[in-house]
């Protein structure tokens, strides 16, 4: 009688830096290749969709606040931290995905350098992306990113992790914070980045996970009047129409793509300026210059 | 490009003083056809849809001409006039695409005394504002874009911008010809084409610019022009062949525009309405302020959809602050708005008078206070309402929190930087601020914690084709002017 019971890991939600569960009590069995359960997901509700937005808010005045070096700072030690638990988030990725061994470690690898990447973006963007200009009278006018508030991100179902880091990544770096529906189908790497957001200094609140069934969560992250920003990938058609629609209600940003699993690794693709711009808003200040 | 004098006026007497200014009317002449049709292909047509409407000059409720209602199949014309001349005009060399635009900015500088009385007639802003601010601006709009057309790689770093196609672009009756510029130049400069619908009411200046167009031989359906209401827009938005959407007026409107286009592959930009925050801090220079207050509520009748319609005092000035308005707003010049002494002309529409009168019941029925302008007695024909503010308003008060579009101002106080900033942005729009203070520091704080795309510090109401125009929250999304504003105008 040698055996050892496994202790099976409860994935929970990711909301305010706690780790709740569904207020649903919903959960759904995660699968191994053999179809054996290995965990069981929350199935979040709308409930919970709104208590992360509350946190999200509570947590946007220190976020937009913190230097851009700060948040250069904190986005890298989430790299550093991934970086430490490369091997689990790869059996991860291997055990509950169709990806082989090697395909799963350079998908970890490659959010790890996605995460580097936008941490060295975070102080930059705003002078590729601000300006000053040359007004015709006796003024200093110049033009400034400010981030546009709280951002929901709608991730595809592959690749797991590395497109929810990339779709968190952008809007942090801007000052968003960020509310986020995980991979339906293959939720296990977004609760371990959980676990990164909850050990890398990034506040409390600032970065929310919730897994669960997208169709059910598109609708009320897409008509909540707190959230500002929407950035998603790979929807079908009705989906965004869905969104789209809703989003008028309070004019959201509406940042839909569509990648190949391919595109998700072209960082010129889906991490440049342009993947921060859309979650900013352009602020022209205007002083008179005169003694 | 102050919309009016900055200088001080406390030395003004006031307008009970015994005497008054000699009428100094603008007497350049403007010919106005009796009818005009719809600019389609690089010629006027009569509507198809036969239907006209008629067009009359706010200030003395005379018709000035007969406009066509252009119905769905005249914007089909239009938009496949412009689908035609899309591919050529995009393959044009940039350079020559730009001298184009130069023409235009040339020629609307040449005829722009005419256009400005035009632009007073139909719309009833003083002829000192469309003569000063519109005409200027409009035509610098097209000369800085002009620019722009062959040095297009160098504003997106790291991507390759391309034409969108058809541009469909709805503008108010606001700032009727400097609109089009804003919406025109840039579209053009990226290799666009344009259906550019006017406002109802302010139709003419546009028409004028299609005479303009047609002597700089701009290539037939560049850029086309329907004139109608509602469902004219309505009909340009929903036109499977326009690719891009722009539009400037209601926030109401602008979420029907962007639910219409939903599920489509449209590019949408949004300029929409405004309460925007202007606030005074004790260390300011008060007399400063007080003129910057009278730009930011009464410049263009406060028909503006930026106007700075909540006035946030801090509470130790606040009395300083509410004399010396009173006193600035009794040196005002009411009436005729081709007087170039009138510093506040007829407001735009019957219906608009009703909607701002409205509000006045509103604020009075609240229990605000209201101090109103008592010079010159306004004509008896016409369209006007005196320049007036609230006291007393309290923050959820009708006036405090909805859009007027009219020479109304809610006063109200605060005590810290810290109350003053957080309601400022208790609003759902975002579209401008101002702040004055002394202190360059708390400046530069305010500014940033203002929720607003433009924010005027120690100035208001100062436009300039190289800044960016536009929105936060639900004021719109997409800026014009400046480099961002290329941006709504190419895909990549």
């Amino acid at each position: 009688m040698n055996a050892r019971l496994d202790v099976i890991k409860t994935c929970k939600l990711f909301i305010g830096g706690a780790f709740p569960r569904t207020e649903s009590g919903r959960s759904r069995p995660i699968l191994d290749g053999d179809d054996r359960v290995i965990a069981h997901a929350c199935v979040a509700s709308r409930k919970d969709l709104r208590n992360a937005v509350e946190a999200a808010r509570k947590a946007a005045p220190a976020w937009l606040n913190a230097s851009a070096y700060l948040r250069g700072q904190i986005l890298y030690r989430m790299a550093e931290m991934l970086e430490g638990r490369r091997d689990e988030f790869a059996n991860a990725i291997a055990t509950t995905t169709d990806a082989t061994p090697a395909k799963a470690r350079k998908e970890v690898e490659q959010s790890v350098d996605r995460l580097v990447r936008f941490a060295g973006w975070s102080d930059k963007f705003q002078q590729i992306l601000g300006c000053q200009n040359p007004v015709n009278g006796p003024y200093y006018n110049f033009t400034v990113p400010q981030p546009t508030g709280i951002t929901g991100v709608l991730a595809p179902s592959t690749p797991s992790l590395l497109a929810l880091v990339t779709l968190i990544a952008g809007p942090l770096c801007a000052g968003c914070t960020v509310v986020a529906v995980a991979s339906e189908d293959t939720p296990l790497p977004a609760v371990l980045l959980s676990e990164i957001c909850a050990t890398s200094d990034v506040p409390a609140g600032t970065v929310n996970i919730l897994t669960g069934q997208r169709a059910e969560l598109i609708e009320p992250m897409a008509s909540h009047r707190e959230i500002a920003a929407i950035n998603g990938a790979n929807l079908t058609p009705s989906q965004r129409t869905g969104i789209q629609s809703a989003a008028a209600d309070n004019l959201k940003r509406v940042h839909l793509a569509k990648h190949t699993e391919d595109q998700w690794e072209d960082d010129e693709l889906v991490a440049s300026p342009w993947n921060i711009e859309p979650f900013v808003e352009s602020k022209t200040i205007w002083h008179p210059s005169a003694t | 490009m102050k919309p009016i004098t900055t200088e001080s006026h406390e030395h003004d007497p006031p307008a009970d003083a015994g005497w008054d200014y000699s009428p100094a009317p603008e007497r350049t002449p403007v010919p106005i056809d009796e009818s005009y049709g719809l600019f389609i292909d690089g010629s006027m047509r009569a509507p198809l849809s036969r239907k006209r409407f008629e067009t009359i000059n706010p200030a003395t409720e005379d018709v000035l001409s007969s406009i066509a209602d252009a119905g769905a199949k005249d914007v089909d014309a239009a938009v496949q006039a412009a689908k035609k001349a899309q591919g050529p005009w995009a393959r044009l060399k940039a350079s020559e695409r730009a001298k184009y635009l130069y023409r235009i900015a040339r020629r609307i500088q040449e005829r722009s005394r005419e256009l400005a009385v035009l632009e007073t007639m139909d719309g009833g802003k003083p002829i000192k504002e469309s003569r000063d601010v519109d005409l200027p601006l409009t035509a610098q709009h097209f000369f800085y874009h002009a620019g722009w057309a062959d040095k297009l790689a160098y504003a997106f770093p790291g991507r390759t911008p391309k034409p969108i196609g058809v541009c469909g672009q709805i503008i108010p009756w606001n700032f009727p010809l400097m609109m089009a510029a804003w919406k025109l130049a840039p579209a053009l400069a990226c290799g666009n084409t344009c259906v550019l619908k006017p406002a109802e009411t302010t139709s003419l200046t546009a028409l004028k610019l299609a005479e303009i167009l047609q002597e700089v031989d701009l290539p037939p359906g560049v850029v086309n022009i329907v004139t109608g209401a509602g469902a004219t827009g309505a009909a340009l938005a929903e036109h499977p062949d326009v690719r891009k959407v722009a539009f400037t007026g209601s926030t109401e409107v602008g979420k029907v525009l962007a639910r219409s286009v939903a599920g489509t592959s449209k590019k949408l930009t949004l300029e929409l309405g405004g309460k925007s925050p202007n606030i005074i801090f004790a260390d300011a220079a008060i007399d400063q302020a007080v003129e910057g207050v009278v730009s930011s509520i009464w410049f263009n009748q406060g028909h503006v959809c930026c106007a700075g319609s909540r006035l946030f005092v801090e509470e130790s000035v606040v009395d300083e602050v509410v004399d010396k308005l009173r006193h600035r707003m009794q040196s005002l010049r009411v009436g005729d708005p081709l007087d170039k002494n009138t510093d506040i002309g007829a407001i735009n529409s019957a219906e608009q008078l009703k909607t701002i009168e409205r509000y006045v019941d509103a604020g009075e029925h609240e229990g605000a206070i209201m101090h109103e302008f008592s010079g010159q007695a306004l004509p008896d024909k016409g369209y006007w309402h005196r320049p007036c503010f609230f006291t007393g308003v309290q923050p959820s008060h009708v006036i405090a929190r909805e859009e007027i579009f009219g020479p109304v101002l809610s006063v109200m106080t605060f005590r810290t930087p810290e109350e003053a900033i957080s309601r400022a942005n208790n609003t759902p729009y975002g579209l401008a601020a101002g702040v004055w203070t002394n202190t360059g520091s708390k400046v530069f704080e305010i500014a940033r914690k203002l929720d607003a795309g433009v924010v005027w510090c120690n100035t208001y109401n100062t436009f300039d084709a190289a800044s960016p125009f536009g929105g936060f929250k639900e004021s719109g999304f997409g800026r014009e002017g400046g480099r961002h504003g290329l941006q709504s105008y190419v895909k990549f």
